[in-house]
C-alpha cells in the first residue's frame, strides 16, 4: 500500500514534468512559428538627416585674403565678413570637417594644412566655442592620415577633439530627393550634439571630378560602398552639397595641386597662389577656386549642377567678395 | 505481436520512408517524382534543427514546428525517436546487429556498458547550441549554426543525397537521367561510411558517443513519462542477458541511465524473471536521468564553440574579405543571417534541376562547410531563371521561398528588379573573339535575360594583307598564300586598303544592338565566298576596279561579347556554355548579389 502511494506520486510528478515540457515546446512551438520566412535582405536601419548649420543672416558672403601665412589669411578674410563671432557663438559646438584623405606630409598638400586647421580652431575658441571636434573619414588608414598629415597633433594642440571613424559612428543618411544618397552610412557621430560645421579644404586637381575643393571635401563624410559614386561624380558631389550645408567654408589656395591630384606626391605638382577663401557659399567658393586652378567652370559641371540644386551662386562676383592683398 | 517485433516494423517503415523522399526528390516527370511529398519530413521532426535555427533567428519556420510533436512524444515515450524512427539510427542498429550477431552472449553484454566516452555527444551538443547562441551575448554578433556537421537527419540527407544516389544517377536506374556531380562528395560519403563502419567495433557507435540528436533527446528523456525499468517483486539474477542487445548501452540490468536508453525494449523480452518493464513506475533498481556532466566540461565545450566561431570570422570572410567566388543560389540571406540559418541537409543540391548547386568546402570559411555553393562548370545549365526550387524546398528558409515574381522582378518587385545571383565578367584574354579572333559569342546566344544582358561589339579584325594582280569582277588574284576554302566561311570579308572600312579593328555600328544585319551598306566591305591558294570569289563586284598593286585585305568579322551590366542577372548559362572550357572566358562572381549590399558594384 505504501509502495503504491509512493509509485502515484512519483507519476505524478512524472506527469507534470512530462506535462511541462509538452506545455513548453508547444508554447515555443506557438510563439515562434514563422510561416512567412525571413524578408528579403535590405536596409532595414532608420535613417538620419544632417542639420542645416547654415544661418540666414549670413547668406552670400564671402572674402579672399592673399598671402602665404594661413592664420593671417584666415583671420584677415574672416574679419572682412564680420569676424568669427558672426559665425560662431559662445557654447557653440563646432565641427571642423578638414581633409584628411591621404596619410601624406602636409608639404604634399593633398590634405588640409595643420597650420590652417589650429588656426581654425583657435578662431573658433577665441570666438566663443565651446568645442571644436576635428574629423574626416579618410581613404588610407584614418589613424595614418590624420598624424602624418599634422591634422591630429596640430588640432590637439589648439585644444579640440579628433574623431577619428568607428563602426558605431556611422548612421544611414538618405538626402531628400536624392538618388545616390539613400541610406548610405554617414559619419554622424561627430554630429550628434554639434549646431555648427565648417569645411576646411584645400584646392586640388582630382582627375575625375576636374577638381576637389570645399563641395568634394564632403566626400569624407560618407562610408561604406563610397567608391561606387565614382560612376557619377558630379552627381555624388551635387547631392553632398545638399546634404553638407555648413556655417562656413574656408578654402586653402595658399598653394594649388594642379596636376597628379588628388593625391599628388611631389612638389612639382603644386603651385603658389597666395589665396584664401572663406565664404557661407560653397558654390561660389569653388567657382572661385576653379580660377586659381585654372579650370573652366564648363570643365567642373558639378559647380553648374549645384547651383541649379540651389546650393549657392557659381557667379562669386555677383557676392561682390572683398579681395584682400599683401596679407603678410 | 512482440513489442521489439513493432519496434523493428516501425524502424523499416521510417527507413524507407526517408529513402522514398530521397529517392522522389528528383526533377522529372514519372509519377512520383517531385509530386508534393512532404520530402523534409525528417528534417521537420528533427527538434536539434528547431532548436538550432529557434536560437539563432528566433523563429520556427515553417515545417520546423513538428519538432513539438518529435518533444513532446519524447516526454511521454521517451527517445522513441533514437530506436523507432530515427533512419540513421536504424542502419546502426541493423549493422552493429549483423557484425555481433555471433559473439557470445558475454562478449555482447560487455560492448553494451556504459561507457564514460558516451558524454562526448552531450558536450559536442552545448559546444554547438553555444556557437549558434553567441549573437545573444551583448558582446558578440557573431552566430553560427553548425548544428548540421553532425546532426544525423542532415548528415543522412545529406549523404544519401550527395553520395548514394549520384552512384545511380545517369544508369538508367529510375533516379537523375544525367550524372550527377558533387564537389567534395568524397569527404561526405568517407565520413558517412566511416560511421557505419564505426559499428563493427561497438554498435550504435555513432548514436552512442557523437550524436548530438540523440544528446538533445537524452537531456529531455529525464522528464518522459515512460520509461525502461525494473519491475518490483520479480528477482534479479544479475545474469546481464538483458545487456547482450542493449542498442543505448544503458545498463538495464544495473540502475539504468534513462538518457541513454533508445527504447530498443530488447531487455523486456530476454530477462528470464520477466523483470524488465516499460511504465511510468520507477525502477526498482533505481535510475540514473542525467548524463555525468562536470561543470567544467560544459564551461570547456561552450567556450570552445565561443571562441572558434569569432576565430572564424577573424578571416574577414564575413566583412571586407568576401569570397568572390561564394556564390549562392538565388534568394540565399545575406551571408551573416544564411549561417545563421542552414543545416547543410544538402535537399537544395540535389532537387537543383541543373546540378549546379554544391556542398561548399572552404569558399564560404570553415564555417561554411557543405553549404550551397554555385558551380557553372558542373551540371546541365546554369541557374535556370524560371527556377525557384532550392528556395522551396530549403527547410530552414537560409535559401528564401521567393516566388517567380521576385525572382524575375516583375509584378510587385518590378521595382526592384530582378534577384541577382551575382555579374558575368568577360575575360578578354582568353574569349575567342576578343583574344583569338575567332567568332563565337555562344555566351550573348544562351543569355536569357531579355533584352540580353550580353551585347556585342562587331568588328572587321584584319587578318591578312595581299598585294593584287588582277581583279575581274568578283574575283581578286593575289600575290600570297590562303588555305584553300579558309575564308569561304561567310564570316571573312575583303576590302581594299585606302578605300571603304579603314583602321583595323575599327567598331562598327552601335554597340549592342546584338543583332546581325546593319553590316554591308555602303561600306568597301565585300563578303568572300571562296578562295583558292591565290583567288578570292567575292559575294558581288566592287563599285570600283580594284587595279593591281592596290592592297587586298581579309577581314574577319567579330561580335565580341560585352556585359550589359545593369541587366545582368549571374546566373552562369554563359560561364557553363562558354566554349573555353578549363577556366571560362566568361565568369561569374558574386559582385552585385542581390543578398549582399556591401557586394554593390554599380550604382
Amino acid at each position: 500500500m505504501e509502495k503504491s502511494n509512493l509509485n502515484r506520486r512519483a507519476f505524478i510528478l512524472r506527469l507534470i514534468k512530462a506535462g511541462g515540457v509538452i506545455a513548453g515546446a508547444g508554447a515555443a512551438g506557438f510563439l515562434f512559428y514563422d510561416p512567412n520566412g525571413p524578408p528579403r535582405p535590405g536596409q532595414e536601419m532608420a535613417g538620419v538627416y544632417l542639420p542645416d548649420f547654415s544661418l540666414p543672416e549670413q547668406k552670400g558672403k564671402m572674402a579672399v585674403a592673399h598671402g602665404s601665412d594661413r592664420e593671417k589669411t584666415l583671420r584677415a578674410a574672416l574679419d572682412a565678413i564680420g569676424g568669427m563671432k558672426a559665425f560662431v557663438q559662445k557654447g557653440d559646438r563646432v565641427v571642423l570637417k578638414v581633409n584628411a584623405a591621404f596619410a601624406s606630409p602636409a608639404a604634399i598638400s593633398a590634405t588640409t594644412h595643420p597650420d590652417l586647421v589650429s588656426a581654425a580652431v583657435r578662431v573658433c575658441f577665441e570666438a566663443g566655442a565651446a568645442s571644436v571636434i576635428v574629423t574626416d573619414n579618410p581613404i588610407n588608414d584614418p589613424a595614418s592620415c590624420f598624424s602624418l598629415t599634422g591634422i591630429g597633433p596640430a588640432a590637439r594642440a589648439s585644444g579640440a577633439e579628433v574623431m577619428l571613424p568607428r563602426e558605431d559612428l556611422f548612421r544611414p543618411v538618405t538626402v531628400p530627393g536624392a538618388k545616390l544618397i539613400v541610406n548610405q552610412p554617414l559619419l554622424y557621430g561627430p554630429f550628434s550634439s554639434a549646431n555648427k560645421l565648417i569645411g576646411l579644404a584645400p584646392i586640388k586637381d582630382h582627375h575625375r571630378s576636374g577638381a576637389s575643393m570645399t563641395m568634394k571635401n564632403w566626400y569624407g563624410l560618407l562610408g561604406g560602398r563610397r567608391n561606387i559614386f565614382h560612376q557619377d561624380i558630379h552627381t555624388i558631389i551635387t547631392e553632398l552639397a545638399q546634404m553638407a550645408t555648413p556655417t562656413l567654408v574656408i578654402l586653402d589656395g595658399t598653394v594649388t595641386m594642379m596636376k597628379n591630384g588628388p593625391t599628388g606626391g611631389s612638389l612639382s605638382d603644386l603651385k603658389p597662389t597666395q589665396t584664401m577663401i572663406v565664404s557661407t557659399d560653397p558654390v561660389a567658393a569653388d567657382a572661385f577656386g576653379a580660377t586659381l586652378l585654372e579650370r573652366e567652370l564648363s570643365e567642373l559641371p558639378h559647380i553648374g549642377r549645384a547651383e541649379a540644386a540651389g546650393v549657392g551662386t557659381a557667379d562669386y562676383r555677383s557676392l561682390s567678395p572683398e579681395i584682400l592683398t599683401n596679407i603678410s | 505481436m512482440k513489442i521489439t517485433t513493432v519496434r523493428r516494423i516501425s524502424q523499416t517503415f521510417f527507413l524507407l520512408l526517408f529513402f522514398w523522399f530521397c529517392f522522389v526528390m528528383t526533377l522529372g516527370e514519372r509519377w512520383y517524382q517531385l509530386r508534393g511529398w512532404p520530402v523534409n519530413w525528417f528534417l521537420q521532426l528533427d527538434p536539434l534543427a528547431a532548436l538550432g535555427t529557434l536560437i539563432t533567428t528566433g523563429t520556427l519556420f515553417r515545417g520546423m514546428v513538428w519538432a513539438v510533436v518529435t518533444i513532446a512524444l519524447t516526454a511521454i515515450l521517451g527517445r522513441f525517436f533514437c530506436g523507432w524512427l530515427c533512419p540513421f539510427g536504424t542502419l546502426h542498429q541493423l549493422i552493429g546487429y549483423l557484425a555481433h550477431r555471433k559473439e557470445k552472449s558475454l562478449a555482447r553484454a560487455a560492448v553494451n556498458q556504459p561507457h564514460r566516452a558516451q558524454r562526448i555527444k552531450y558536450y559536442i551538443l552545448i559546444a554547438m547550441l553555444a556557437g549558434a547562441a553567441l549573437h545573444l551575448l551583448p558582446f558578440a554578433d557573431s552566430a553560427s549554426l553548425q548544428t548540421g556537421l553532425l546532426d544525423p537527419i542532415p548528415l543522412l540527407y545529406r549523404s544519401v543525397n550527395l553520395m548514394l544516389l549520384p552512384f545511380a544517377d545517369g544508369t538508367g536506374l529510375p533516379v537523375s537521367p544525367m550524372p550527377r556531380f558533387y564537389e567534395g562528395a568524397f569527404l561526405i560519403g568517407a565520413i558517412f561510411l566511416a560511421a557505419l563502419f564505426a559499428n563493427l567495433w561497438i554498435p550504435r557507435f555513432y548514436c552512442r558517443f557523437v550524436c548530438p540528436l540523440g544528446a538533445l533527446f537524452g537531456l529531455i528523456s529525464r522528464y518522459s513519462l515512460f520509461r525502461v525499468g525494473q519491475r518490483e517483486g520479480a528477482k534479479c539474477t544479475k545474469c546481464h542477458i538483458c545487456e547482450k542487445n542493449c542498442e543505448g548501452a544503458c545498463a538495464p540490468g544495473d540502475t539504468i541511465r534513462i538518457h541513454e536508453c533508445v527504447l530498443c525494449m530488447n531487455c523486456l523480452h530476454t530477462c528470464s524473471q520477466a523483470r524488465m518493464t516499460y511504465s511510468t513506475a520507477p525502477s526498482a533498481q533505481g535510475e540514473i536521468r542525467s548524463p555525468d556532466l562536470s561543470r567544467r566540461g560544459f564551461l570547456i565545450s561552450a567556450a570552445a564553440a565561443g571562441a572558434a566561431i569569432p576565430s572564424m570570422r577573424l578571416s574577414g570572410a564575413l566583412a571586407a574579405n568576401w569570397n568572390p567566388n561564394l556564390i549562392r543560389p538565388p534568394g540565399a540571406l545575406a551571408e551573416a543571417d544564411f549561417l545563421h540559418r542552414c543545416i547543410k541537409c544538402g535537399q537544395c543540391m540535389r532537387i537543383c534541376p541543373t546540378n549546379i548547386i554544391h556542398p561548399a568546402g572552404f569558399e564560404a570559411g570553415w564555417e561554411g562547410i557543405w553549404t550551397p555553393i554555385l558551380n557553372f562548370r558542373i551540371g546541365t545549365s546554369g541557374c535556370q531563371k524560371n527556377c525557384i526550387a532550392c528556395g522551396n524546398i530549403c527547410p530552414t528558409a537560409a535559401i528564401r521561398p521567393i516566388t517567380i515574381e521576385e525572382r524575375l522582378g516583375t509584378g510587385a518587385f518590378a521595382e526592384r528588379g530582378p534577384l541577382k545571383t551575382g555579374m558575368a565578367f568577360v575575360d578578354r584574354g582568353r574569349c575567342l573573339p576578343w583574344a583569338m579572333n575567332r567568332p563565337c559569342i555562344v555566351c550573348q546566344e544562351n543569355c536569357p535575360v531579355s533584352p540580353k544582358a550580353i551585347v556585342t561589339d562587331t568588328v572587321y579584325a584584319l587578318l591578312h594583307e595581299m598585294e593584287i594582280i588582277e581583279a575581274d569582277g568578283n574575283r581578286l588574284e593575289l600575290k600570297g598564300k590562303l588555305e584553300p576554302g579558309q575564308a569561304a566561311t561567310g564570316d571573312y570579308f575583303c576590302t581594299i586598303r585606302g578605300r571603304g572600312i579603314g583602321k583595323e579593328g575599327e567598331s562598327e555600328g552601335e554597340r549592342g544592338n546584338g543583332q546581325h544585319g546593319a553590316e554591308e551598306e555602303g561600306s568597301g566591305r565585300i563578303r568572300i565566298t571562296a578562295n583558292t591558294e591565290s583567288r578570292l570569289t567575292l559575294e558581288r563586284k566592287w563599285d570600283y576596279s580594284p587595279s593591281p598593286r592596290e592592297t587586298a585585305q581579309i577581314r574577319i568579322r567579330l561580335q565580341r561579347p560585352v556585359i550589359a551590366v545593369d541587366r545582368c542577372i549571374g546566373c552562369g548559362v554563359c560561364e557553363h556554355e562558354c566554349p573555353v572550357r578549363g577556366l571560362r572566358a566568361v565568369r561569374v562572381t558574386a559582385e552585385n548579389e542581390s543578398r549582399n549590399e556591401a557586394h554593390l558594384m554599380l550604382l
